[in-house]
């Protein structure tokens, strides 16, 4: 029978800092790859549907007619297939966590430039995006 | 000889994660015979490759399970890789045979935080997820996900591990490996541990063999079934020894993964220094036509992934064996003649994880 | 990862025999799945000896009954009461049997019928 094996671990831990972090008020560790949420370049998409065909949890909604691109936050799974497969790269991947929220929704809507026969509008580019219940 | 009562043993219990309930009939104090019950948490994921295609399907498999998730993924794409016979480059088979050992390492320190808050053992509860937190930053920074990595597709992997990590990783498992011996020499010697958990739920190992007992599980009662011997990914080319031990006690299970916690290091270690130059995948076309059963071993055991599939997109059947769906009869038969007291301990030394059990 | 896989077609009749000649010979029961190939139904009994599978299986329609092998394995009772439940599918003779509440579904027999309630 053996004491204080702790010991060590004990005055160790004594001396040393607290190994968790005082979130919120610290920010969270994240890294350089790590996969917070999708965010998407509104200027860049051509509404090509790829992301949407992609997605395992069908989560992107691409409207072409529309122009409109939606990703409900609830269902996404946050797998990055979508950013892999953009051919414009127009979709990125934040590395911070989205914000927790406490209503229903996380539907978030953006009217994007759509295809480039023509010049982008720059209109459509500038509008900022619009959160939708 | 006393009166026979039945008491029911979850499925909420403090030590339980997740919900298994369990009908004990007792004699005084002495358990003579339970009956499982599962059920709460079947969500259905196999009959989901009818509506997903079979290189998104992949992400589905992946969360089978929320702790051997890595593992789910990587048979799920191996499955696939042998039917369409495609080669994947070696380095990605290194690279997930890697991320298998870090999964593996994950997992047993979550157990033992869990099992030691199971009896009252805080210290080493805190202690173990103290060290598992810096397996979750080596994954974080390698793959991008915490517990959920999504790095692997089929065909290869997503993400490349650069020379700089290696090394770096190289260097926090060695750390690792010495805190590890702190924590898990205070666990395993501790003389009311070993009080407690002698003797027992023991499994013989004829029952281990033939009930189909697999992982620590059967390791525990002497039955050496280790898949990683057969050799997928890369750990045909590794030297390693499975540990066994024979008692067939929780003790003995306690023991099999706090020494597999040093083999998988040492697998990692080995990865790193053979892991050759090269790309981490290949391009796939065209949908599997045939049928396969992929096999892997994860932290809880051997896992059995059966894909059919008739040359189109979308697969015909996805059937998957996790390890706890199969130590459930072994459980039965251990927890028959242990006292009330234990049945807690005894349950949670097969490492149960209900969730992956029904998918 | 080259690993023996044998797929030996069985009748429903030899099921039991077979599978005692299978634990003789010193193999340990893997797992018990159902897939469902049209209006058949194949059920796979996967064996294990030294990492070398043997599956025998049987074919058979959704009103056959087959007999349970949980006499000769016990632990076979999960997987034959999960193929009565999934694929409704009887099996007779079982050491443990839940009578079709093994899992909860709010849809009987999910895995035997073609769900559409997602849209696209």
């Amino acid at each position: 029978m053996t004491y204080f094996q702790n010991a060590k671990t004990i005055v160790k831990s004594l001396f040393s800092r607290p190994s968790t972090l005082m979130y919120p008020a610290k920010p969270a560790k994240k890294m350089a790859l790590s996969r917070g949420h999708v965010i998407i370049d509104p200027a860049k998409c051509i509404t090509c549907r790829s992301c949407q065909r992609k997605c395992p949890a069908q989560a992107i909604v691409v409207d072409v007619k529309e122009k409109t691109w939606e990703i409900d936050r609830f269902r996404c799974i946050i797998c990055a297939s979508c950013v892999e497969v953009c051919p414009t790269k127009c979709l990125a991947m934040d590395p911070q966590y989205p914000e927790s929220t406490t209503a229903r929704g996380g539907i978030y809507k953006v009217t994007v430039a759509g295809p480039k026969k023509k010049e982008p509008a720059p209109d459509a580019a500038a509008k900022p995006a619009e959160m939708k219940e | 000889m006393g009166k026979q009562i039945t008491v029911p043993f979850g499925p909420q219990h403090p030590v339980l994660p997740e919900p298994i309930h369990l009908d004990l009939v007792l004699e005084d104090e002495t358990v003579v015979d339970a009956i499982p019950s599962i059920g709460y948490v079947h969500r259905g994921l196999e009959k989901l490759v009818e509506k997903r295609e079979y290189p998104e399907y992949i992400y589905v498999a992946e969360r089978i399970c929320g702790i051997c998730s890595y593992i789910h993924s990587n048979t799920y794409a191996e499955c696939i890789e042998q039917i369409m016979h495609i080669e994947i480059p070696e380095r990605a088979q290194y690279l997930r045979t890697i991320w298998s050992e870090y999964s593996r390492l994950h997992s047993h320190l979550l157990w033992l935080g869990l099992f030691a808050d199971g009896m009252g053992f805080e210290s080493v509860f805190m202690n173990a997820w103290r060290l598992r937190e810096h397996i979750l930053d080596d994954m974080e920074a390698t793959t991008g996900g915490r517990v959920i990595q999504g790095v692997c597709k089929v065909g290869g992997v997503r993400k490349d591990i650069a020379p700089e990590k290696l090394d770096e990783m190289l260097k926090g498992l060695k750390n690792l490996e010495h805190e590890l011996h702190d924590l898990t020499d205070v666990f395993l010697n501790d003389a009311s541990v070993i009080h407690r958990l002698k003797g027992a739920g023991v499994l013989k190992t004829e029952d281990a063999y033939y009930l189909g007992a697999v992982g620590p599980t059967a390791r525990g009662s002497g039955v050496p079934i280790d898949i990683r011997q057969t050799g997928y990914a890369a750990y045909g080319k590794i030297n390693f020894k499975p540990v066994v031990e024979s008692s067939g006690d929780s003790y003995a299970r306690c023991a099999v993964r706090a020494k597999e916690l040093y083999t998988s290091i040492d697998i990692i270690e080995q990865c790193i220094k053979k892991i050759p130059e090269g790309p981490v995948d290949v391009k796939v076309t065209g949908a599997p036509d045939g049928e396969f059963f992929a096999r892997a071993e994860q932290p809880r055991g051997e896992v059995v992934h059966y894909i059919k599939g008739n040359g189109k997109k979308n697969l015909v059947r996805h059937r998957v064996r996790t390890p706890t769906f199969t130590n459930i009869p072994p459980l039965v038969t251990l927890l028959k003649g242990c006292q009330l007291a234990d049945v807690p301990i005894v349950v949670l030394s097969i490492d149960p994880c209900i969730g992956c059990a029904e998918r | 990862m080259a690993q023996e896989q044998v797929t030996v077609p069985i009748s429903v009749g030899e099921l039991v025999e077979r599978t005692a000649q299978m634990k003789k010979n010193g193999c340990r029961l893997v797992q018990i799945g159902c897939t469902k190939v049209g209006d058949d139904y194949e059920i796979n009994y996967l064996f294990d000896k030294e990492f070398a599978l043997t599956n025998l299986r049987i074919t058979v329609k959704q009103d056959t009954v087959i007999p349970s092998v949980s006499s000769v394995y016990f632990g076979a009772f999960v997987y034959e009461n999960e193929i009565h439940d999934l694929y409704g599918i009887a099996v007779t003779g079982m050491n443990i049997d839940f009578g079709g509440h093994f899992y909860r579904t709010t849809i009987k027999t999910p895995f035997a019928v073609t769900i559409t309630k997602e849209g696209s």
